[in-house]
């Protein structure tokens, strides 16, 4: 294994670790608020009824975020988490690009292309 | 009962799944889904949608440490992601529309079929005959670290496993689960790769393929913030805690504690799914 290999193994090895601790802390302080206001609420998870639309989708998050909804921010937390898989397979394209590694560009660009497709397109919405 | 208990219990149990998910490379939610629906009475989607959460965060927290260790077979685990993640994006399209006893049975079956393959492999070896010629082509072929140094390994059959690897990702999308089960099924039995080496390469994939079947599950309401909370931060703090322990331990006795485990969980499932 050559030394750039290590070297970009140790940097998305850096950069899972920032983003999840990110996620988590984010999770952690929507978590904070949530509890706050509704530690006592009873819980209701037993019957599927799905989550209201603005928590379904990346604006409808953000504008709850910007009201101070603890559960908006748990699912910006939650889209952080979801953006680090994106980095971490962008950053391998760039290994193997470094690399010069023709073939595993190619099918990393297809994975992120994927990977896009689902965030950004698919589900009924 | 209330949201605070509640949330202190799943965390808890969340923290324990990880910790599993990580040693053994399954990534917790084959436990952790079973976990919901049985002991906290969740239903069957968003226990489902918290646990992809789950399998990102172990599989993102557990990938951190493994990939400065050296185990991780990067090319091989992109190349296999392909299957993977289009399977992955079909399966969550698809537990939109399966009816729920059929997503039970199915998991069960899944979950018994795990429990098997991880009890059944013993450690006998075919590394002598060289790799497939697609292996040698992509340049499959890689080092793992040994005490005192770096051993080569091979790789056989890519084709098949490229095909079995479509299954893992419809399953995952499907139950939720990451299907770090097939991954190392897949890498261990069929590729024929070093246990450590398959575990921790699954563990890297399984994060992306679950990223893309989250996006999917995201966009039809599957994911509820007050699960999120308990269960992305118990899994993260079990999977670090695992991942630790996974360089000092032998893979056997964790082998049949995952069999254990995992019997018992599916035959619960089974039951649940025939009875509904």
């Amino acid at each position: 294994m050559t030394l750039v290999m290590r070297r970009m193994e140790k940097l998305i090895g850096m950069v899972l670790l920032v983003g999840v601790l990110a996620s988590a802390v984010t999770v952690l302080a929507g978590g904070s608020i949530f509890l706050w206001r509704h530690g006592s609420d009873v819980v209701h998870y037993r019957i599927f009824r799905g989550e209201p639309s603005d928590l379904r989708s990346l604006a409808g998050i953000w504008d709850d975020m910007k009201r101070g909804s603890g559960r908006g921010l748990i699912q910006l937390g939650l889209i952080f988490l979801v953006a680090v898989q994106l980095i971490r397979v962008a950053l391998t394209g760039l290994l193997f690009l470094l690399s010069r590694d023709k073939s595993f560009v190619i099918i990393t660009a297809l994975v992120l292309g994927l990977l896009t497709y689902a965030l950004f397109f698919a589900g009924r919405g | 009962m209330t949201t605070a208990p509640f949330l202190l219990l799943v965390a808890a149990g969340s923290c324990a799944a990880g910790a599993v998910g990580a040693l053994t490379g399954m990534g917790g939610g084959i436990i952790l889904v079973p976990m919901l629906v049985l002991v906290f009475h969740v239903e069957m989607h968003y226990a489902a949608g918290a646990s992809l959460i789950a399998v990102i965060a172990t599989s993102s927290g557990a990938a951190a440490a493994y990939l400065s260790e050296g185990y991780t077979n990067l090319r091989l685990g992109m190349f296999l992601q392909l299957p993977c993640i289009a399977g992955g994006i079909g399966g969550a399209l698809l537990a939109a529309v399966v009816p729920v006893p059929a997503l039970f049975m199915v998991f069960g079956l899944v979950l018994l079929f795990s429990g098997y393959l991880s009890f059944r492999r013993k450690e006998e070896s075919e590394r002598d005959r060289p790799s497939d010629r697609l292996a040698l082509r992509l340049g499959l072929e890689s080092s793992y670290p040994v005490l005192g140094g770096w051993r080569r390994y091979r790789v056989y059959r890519v084709i098949p496993s490229f095909l079995l690897m479509s299954v893992a990702g419809v399953l995952s999308g499907l139950l939720g689960i990451g299907s770090g089960a097939v991954n190392v099924l897949a890498m261990d039995q069929v590729m024929r790769l070093p246990y450590k080496v398959s575990t921790t390469t699954s563990n890297f994939m399984i994060g992306i393929t679950a990223a893309a079947s989250a996006g999917v599950y995201l966009n039809d309401g599957f994911i509820d913030p007050g699960l999120t909370l308990p269960v992305m931060l118990g899994v993260f703090g079990g999977a670090v805690v695992g991942a630790k322990v996974l360089m000092f331990v032998n893979a056997k006795p964790l082998r049949v504690l995952f069999s254990a485990i995992v019997l018992l969980m599916a035959l619960e499932m089974i039951y649940k799914g025939a009875t509904r």
